[in-house]
């Protein structure tokens, strides 16, 4: 009966009883026989020729209406010559007569769809048309389909000026997300707000950040408020860009659905980091060695690094029932499962997750009240990643087992009597297989949303939001004593628990009005968030001996925060032609100091939407010119307390003796009386435009931010605090950059279509101040600390230069080109090789970061894939600068980096810019192929089949294993595996 | 309407004392540690915080061995105080090498270093982070704070304030001894947003002096205070050094002061140990030798400084660990063959009835031909985590050592003696400072054949080389000598060069650091850096 069209998801499918459902729902009889009545059936679909869902369907003139099913269709029965009148939020309303036909297909035109898309912007929603700041819009149409374990690849390569570098391939890591490059020096994490609730900042263990705890089937929409003037509203919190997260909702009406979907995957490595074989270090030895090193090769050729990694097999279950309770309470609720094994050995992550929405809308709709349950109970083994980089240095001249039973008959290292060596590495193996680190993270966020729209007033609405965020980890760490990492220690049994609450109270009334093409949205708020925390740590060695140090009398350190914010927006439009938003919120904090707690960010936009106008209305269906400016500031990244002068306790191992008495210390801690907000002021301007077919579609965006009182740990005068250095409000730092997006169309046919998004954005960014005075003898921060020596740094923060650049000697190459060991150009011509000879080279961050999504469809089937490329960062090997190979008597070998046999180097060169290589890439994330087998089924369930490659690609002429690791300091990650899986998704 | 005026005027008020509280809990304060508001009151804090003052010689933090360092920028374990004054008098000399390659710890013994090297940055700040202490308690127990809180009757709060003073005094010598023209901050000061004003060698020898001299008699009398704890023979050997490098401090002379109280320490009850050995051994604590301490223990008192540096760092090779007591070596401490030299008898090999010549030669070759290779040159073995009886410390994992490290000692103030005596001063003889001298000489040989008849300046500093290598004199020393940086002596590897070269004067006095003299515009910078 209905034709099986190829769609872009499966919930537009409904079975017949489920139509039953909705119809009874709305009191339509489905009498055999009604005189002057007839039935008519049709399928609303929009521009693209699908289907599209809870369009409403009424007889003009009458209550007589219904909604279309999930995939456009829809069945009403209807007097003779009725005339329907059919809407849909987004698309235009269109007036259709039945004439005698008992067949109606309407297709809504699309031109203003995007533009009436509403867009939530916090606090509130707006349509597109009318937002007068920079953000960027990801909807469930555009989610890649498939195996998406995190919320961060469904935007990965898909906004401008976002930058998502996905975790490590441990199971449950976070990716790191910038926007616009990060407005700090420390704490860049953007803020995540979902389904209203701002998220505390940071992971807690088994949870990367908030978005990890989302499952990426139940998400609805992303938005990403990118400039100042679209998030000030989150004022404190802003100021490295908000993601709004909103899930999707139970609706009103909507039939019972049961949707399961399933993914089995597995993962492998895709490439080990280079190191050399037994043969090729016993060559070496025999070259470069001493005698003593000489004895102590072996016979083997060990391959550790195939020895710690595996191929992992996950699956994910997601349950998902929605409908309507008793006619008044739509919910969803989702059921999830996962069992993520990681690539090396011992590393796994299994999490439950429970979501329930529940969205009852009363009093005629005056009343919404969103209620909204996560859960997430994860239990993670964590694998000691030290065996990573120890499986990259290890001898490979040995095998990893002896015949002896010392430490559970690993190979180790001894010292010359026998004892283990203490400054060996462990038997990669061994580390791996000793050790058990368990945790258990359970996470509640519940928050209710009333929204009232007063029954005397309609035009004034207040809204409520209360919501709690608690965590509870409690996990362990054991280690048998007869393991060579643990022997020294008598064994390990650390336990530890935490808590963390976040509780926050919002509350805005909203004023709507509009006359004769002035419209005005006016909005005033009040918010409370408080972080509490608290947390113990007991760390024994399996005798019940106390390790490490803890605070007199065994007390639980706590502590807390909290944030006071006044808030208000101001919309005005005038003829849809001239838009301005006034923005203001005044922000409080508990962790700065007294005094300097407060501060106000204000904001301003407006747009002119030039095709209003008549402006080049023969060619865009939408042209929209936007200009913003915006305060915004930040509280991250310094502790509760700083403000304050107090006095700490010292440990019980941190004591001084008196006599034959140990003496708990109490300290007078650091403070900074001035401590007050970072600021970020951000000009936006932007134009929006989409070319009249809809086929064509972007945006533009400059930007210039400018993060002043940057929080800066800076040396204060020697013996004026109890500290030599402060967070204090001391530099300035420069962003500015460009944005592109465009959003193509370039085939589409009835079987056919083809859509196509690019996205490119250039950041650049600069430090123009550092310190109170100028001095031009003050090279900067150092920063970037690297493996091998301690305390050794390799980048700078420094005025002139982009943050965190590397800080470099030039190294000098022999007429082979090679480079000559310690021999750098003197720069500063004093006929000495100084630190003063170090020059700037080069930073981690991306000049220009690209992405590409494409999506074909074709009748059943779909293919789709994400490009994602990244333009001028910078890496620096620390594993080739480590890996060098000389003669010593330290009693053990180790593998140097491959690279040793190019360099010949016998002593670590750290700070020769030799090892900083250009990281450019271009990755493809993932590519996906689906079919949807429905008509198998004849259309009683929605069945979908996915194939899709995780990492399928990477071209980069970077020599090391990863072009892309967080920081620019390569060090051996936690590889990011190949991931092959197979969905399987059904709908009753 | 009316009623909904009504709801929406109630509405308000509530929302308004809703607001005002809410705002109240921006005033948050910390669960447990205190507010300055309120520690003062407890008589019982003031033991605590005075702890803190010398535990800040011992320990990198709140947390044993590591964790809420003091002092930040670099290592926590690197930040301790003596672990820093180790490496800075004995790195830069004849009697030590290290083999890592820490950031810039190479320049101390390449004697290359500048304003941005963070080893010297980290003493620096180890000096200005126990002054400020200081400062901070000499300030709250001012007689006019103290009957306030009506705690003006508290003796030990008086004693502990002298004691602060001492420990200001000790630091403050430190930084005229290495940075001749640092900051000088007193009690008188404000804390936090303020610029110190930076003083000269001649003014902070004065202050020092003056002091000194007046808590002499504010101080317990030698040994009569807890052992750990600043008294009377403290203040006088610091003065005695004070007065013993006058003549480089500010160009006169005041070898009889140096005598004066170099007497005063010698009369003040203390003896000699009566093998060497033992004065680096647990158990030190009970010396009689020792006058003051920075004191340690494998339980209570952890840091991956101070002595657990002394114990582990300078073992490696074929050395035991288990000999030294502890689970294993760094293997990063070594002697120049000019150190050895001293030790040499007339035929020119290294005479071990010495009991001080400690050297562990066993793998090891005399001369260094790299300093990063730990074979190269001779060990040392004169720290360890071991009493007496050669029984392991109490930790154990056999990390941190219960050794004390004896920062004044009388056979430092017998070579005092003896060289002021022979740098002119009065008030002591030179068959007295023979005498002195022969008697360290006499516990090291097990005899008395070996003692010495006459005796120059030079045979005081190779004599202080024998005695007291390694126990952070060094340095000092050798620039009283005027040997530090000149031609005059050349060891291993001294500026940079392998047989070692002369390097300019003004490497005398370390540079200050570079990010205080930006962040404190009131600091000119020492001449040459």
């Amino acid at each position: 009966m209905k034709k099986l069209r190829l769609q872009n998801g499966f919930i537009r499918h409904l079975s017949n009883w489920q139509k039953v459902l909705v119809l009874m729902l709305f009191g339509l009889m489905l009498t055999p026989s009604v005189m002057a009545q007839r039935t008519v059936t049709g399928t609303v679909t929009g521009a693209d020729g699908a289907g599209v869902p809870s369009a409403s369907i009424i007889v003009k003139g009458s209550t007589n209406g219904t909604i279309t099913d999930l995939d456009g269709a829809f069945s009403l029965k209807v007097p003779d010559n009725a005339v329907l009148v059919i809407s849909s939020i987004g698309l235009s309303t269109q007036e259709v007569s039945v004439g005698n036909s008992s067949v109606i297909n309407i297709k809504l035109a699309e031109d203003a769809k995007t533009l009436g898309e509403l867009v939530v912007i916090g606090y509130g929603t707006a349509k597109k048309k009318d937002l007068t700041g920079s953000i960027a819009t990801v909807n469930e149409k555009d989610f890649q389909k498939g195996n998406i374990a995190s919320p961060e690849q469904l935007i990965a390569g898909k906004i401008a000026g976002v930058a998502v570098t996905p975790g490590s391939g441990a199971p449950g890591s976070g990716s790191r997300i910038r926007i616009r490059g990060g407005s700090s020096l420390s704490a860049d994490d953007p803020l995540i707000v979902v389904d209203g609730v701002p998220l505390a900042t940071g992971g807690i263990g088994g949870i990367a950040n908030g978005l990890a705890l989302i499952n990426p089937n139940d998400i609805e929409s992303i938005n990403v408020l990118k400039d100042a003037s679209a998030a000030a509203i989150y004022g404190s919190r802003a100021s490295n860009g908000v993601i709004i997260v909103t899930t999707k909702k139970g609706r009103k009406g909507d039939g019972f659905r049961v949707n399961f979907s399933t993914i089995l995957s597995s993962a492998q490595p895709v490439k080990y980091v280079p190191v050399l074989t037994g043969d090729e270090l016993r060559a070496l030895v025999n070259k470069v060695g001493n005698a003593s090193q000489k004895a102590l090769l072996g016979t083997e050729n060990t391959d550790w690094q195939k020895l710690i990694y595996r191929n992992a097999f996950s699956h994910d279950e997601n349950l998902n029932f929605s409908g309507t309770v008793a006619k008044v309470l739509p919910f969803r609720l989702n059921l999830g499962y996962l069992d993520q094994n990681g690539i090396l050995l011992n590393s796994n992550m299994n999490r439950k997750s429970v979501t329930l929405n529940v969205n009852p809308r009363l009093l005629d709709d005056h009343l919404k009240v969103d209620f909204s349950y996560k859960g997430s109970f994860a239990k993670s083994k964590f694998a000691d990643e030290g065996a990573i980089g120890g499986a990259v240095g290890f001898d490979p001249t040995h095998g990893p087992y002896t015949s002896k039973d010392a430490y559970q008959g690993y190979f180790e290292w001894l010292n010359p009597d026998g004892t283990l060596s203490t400054l060996a590495g462990r038997n990669p193996l061994g580390i791996l297989n000793s050790r058990q680190d368990v945790s258990d993270v359970n996470r509640h966020i519940a928050n209710a949303i009333v929204d009232y729209k007063f029954h005397f007033f309609p035009d004034l609405r207040v809204n409520m939001n209360v919501a709690i965020d608690k965590a509870f980890t409690d996990g362990y760490t054991k280690k048998d004593s007869t393991a060579a990492s643990a022997a020294a220690v008598k064994g390990v049994n650390n336990t530890y628990t935490q808590e963390r609450t976040a509780k926050t109270f919002e509350s805005y009334l909203n004023y709507t009005k509009e006359i004769s093409g002035f419209r005005a949205d006016i909005m005033a708020g009040y918010g409370y968030q408080d972080f509490y925390f608290e947390g113990v740590n007991n760390f024994f060695n399996l005798k019940g001996v106390r390790q490490g140090d803890t605070i007199p009398s065994a007390i639980t350190p706590k502590s807390q925060s909290t944030l006071v914010s006044f808030f208000g927006r101001a919309n005005f439009g005038f003829k849809d032609r001239y838009l301005l938003t006034f923005t203001m919120r005044r922000d409080g904090s508990s962790k700065l100091a007294p005094g300097h707690k407060w501060i106000t960010y204000p904001a301003v936009a407006l747009a002119w939407r030039m095709t209003e106008e008549g402006i080049g209305k023969e060619l865009f269906s939408d042209l929209k010119l936007r200009v913003g400016y915006g305060v915004t500031g930040q509280q991250d990244g310094i502790s509760d307390y700083n403000g304050l002068k107090t006095f700490s306790l010292g440990g019980n191992t941190a004591q001084y003796p008196f006599g034959n008495a140990y003496i708990s210390t109490l300290r007078p801690e650091g403070f900074n009386e001035l401590l007050t907000w970072q600021k970020t002021t951000t000009t936006n301007v932007g134009l929006d435009f989409a070319l009249k077919n809809d086929r064509f579609s972007g945006a533009i965006d400059y930007y210039f931010r400018e993060t002043s009182q940057l929080f800066n740990d800076v040396n204060i005068p020697a013996g004026a605090n109890f500290t030599n250095r402060i967070k204090s409000n001391i530099g300035t730092l420069e962003n500015n950059g460009i944005e592109l997006t465009l959003n193509t169309v370039p085939v589409k046919t009835n079987n056919l279509t083809w859509e196509a998004n690019f996205i490119l954005g250039y950041n650049k960014n600069k430090i123009t101040k550092l310190t109170l005075v100028d001095d031009p003898k003050f090279v900067g921060v150092t920063t970037g600390g690297i493996g091998g020596g301690v305390g050794n740094t390799i980048q700078i923060h420094a005025v002139g230069a982009p943050k965190n650049s590397f800080y470099v000697y030039q190294q000098v190459y022999g007429d082979g080109g090679q480079p000559i060991e310690e021999l750098y150009v003197d720069r500063n011509g004093d006929g000495k090789i100084t630190p003063e000879d170090k020059y700037l080279f080069q930073k981690p961050d991306a000049d220009y970061s690209l992405g590409f999504t494409s999506n074909l469809t074709y009748k059943d089937f779909s293919f789709g894939f994400v490009l994602r490329g990244s333009i001028g960062n910078y890496m620096y090997s620390n594993r080739n600068s480590g890996g060098t190979f000389g003669s010593n008597s330290l009693n053990y070998l180790y593998n140097p980096a491959r690279n040793v046999l190019e360099t010949g180097f016998l002593n670590a060169q750290y700070f020769s810019d030799y090892y900083l290589q250009n990281a450019s890439f271009l990755k493809m994330d993932n590519l996906t192929l689906g079919y949807d087998l429905s008509s198998l089924f004849k259309n009683k369930q929605m069945v979908r089949l996915t194939a899709v490659v995780q990492n399928v690609f990477m071209v980069t002429k970077y020599d090391g294993v990863d072009p892309e690791i967080g920081g620019g300091i390569d060090n051996n990650i936690y590889l990011r595996p190949r991931t092959y899986s197979l969905g399987l998704n059904i709908q009753f | 309407m009316k009623n909904s005026k009504k709801i929406i005027f109630f509405a308000l008020i509530t929302a308004l004392t809703v607001f005002e509280s809410c705002v109240k809990d921006l005033d948050r304060v910390p669960f447990y540690d205190i507010t300055s508001a309120t520690v003062y009151n407890d008589p019982a804090n003031y033991r605590a915080i005075i702890a803190k003052v010398y535990a800040g010689l011992a320990v990198s933090g709140q947390q044993g061995p590591a964790g809420k360092a003091d002092i930040s920028g670099i290592d926590e374990g690197f930040s301790t105080y003596l672990r820093q004054y180790y490496k800075a008098q004995e790195l830069t000399t004849d009697e030590a090498v290290i083999g890592w390659n820490d950031g810039s710890i190479k320049d101390y013994h390449n004697m290359k270093w500048s304003s941005a090297n963070e080893f010297i940055a980290a003493m620096y700040y180890r000096i200005f982070y126990q002054i400020t202490l200081c400062n901070e308690f000499i300030r709250e127990t001012t007689d006019a704070k103290l009957s306030e809180r009506g705690l003006s009757a508290d003796a030990n709060i008086k004693a502990y304030r002298a004691e602060a003073r001492f420990m200001r005094a000790l630091s403050y010598w430190h930084a005229l001894d290495m940075f001749a023209n640092p900051p000088f901050v007193t009690d008188a000061d404000p804390l936090g947003a303020f610029l110190p004003k930076q003083t000269n060698r001649a003014d902070l020898f004065a202050y020092i002096e003056k002091e000194l001299k007046e808590i002499e008699t504010l101080l317990p009398d030698p040994r009569a205070n807890e052992f750990g704890r600043a008294d009377k023979g403290a203040a006088w050997t610091l003065l005695a050094k004070l007065y013993l490098n006058a003549e480089v401090y500010t160009g006169t002379s005041r070898a009889t002061d140096c005598l004066t109280y170099s007497n005063k320490v010698i009369g003040g009850g203390y003896a000699l140990e009566t093998k060497y050995e033992n004065l680096f051994k647990i158990g030190n604590d009970a010396s009689k030798e020792v006058i003051f301490a920075v004191r340690f223990d494998g339980m209570r008192t952890k840091t991956w400084g101070g002595m657990t540096f002394l114990v582990h760092a300078p073992v490696g090779g074929t050395m035991r660990a288990a000999d030294f007591g502890i689970n294993g070596g760094w293997g990063g401490l070594r002697t120049t063959k000019d150190l050895v030299g001293l030790f040499n008898n007339s035929s020119n090999v290294v005479d071990y009835n010495d009991t001080r010549a400690m050297f562990y030669t066993d793998g090891q070759t005399l001369v260094i031909d790299d300093i990063g290779d730990f074979t190269n040159g001779y060990a040392i073995t004169k720290y360890k985590n071991v009493d007496q009886a050669g029984k392991a410390g109490s930790d154990p994992e056999g990390n941190f050592p219960d050794t004390d490290f004896p920062m004044f000692r009388l056979a430092d103030v017998h070579l005092m003696y003896a060289e002021a005596v022979l740098r002119g001063g009065t008030g002591g003889t030179t068959a007295q400072a023979l005498a002195y001298v022969n008697a360290l000489r006499q516990r090291a040989y097990k005899t008395t054949r070996t003692a010495l008849t006459t005796i120059t300046l030079d045979d005081i500093l190779n004599e202080r080389g024998r005695e007291l290598y390694w126990e952070m004199h060094r340095r000092t020393d050798l620039i009283r000598f005027k040997k530090f940086t000149t031609g005059a002596y050349l060891w291993q590897w001294k500026g940079g060069t392998k047989n070692g070269a002369a390097v300019s004067d003004n490497l005398n006095v370390f540079p200050l650091p570079a990010a205080d003299v930006i962040a404190n515009p009131n600091l000119k910078q020492n001449t040459g850096y």
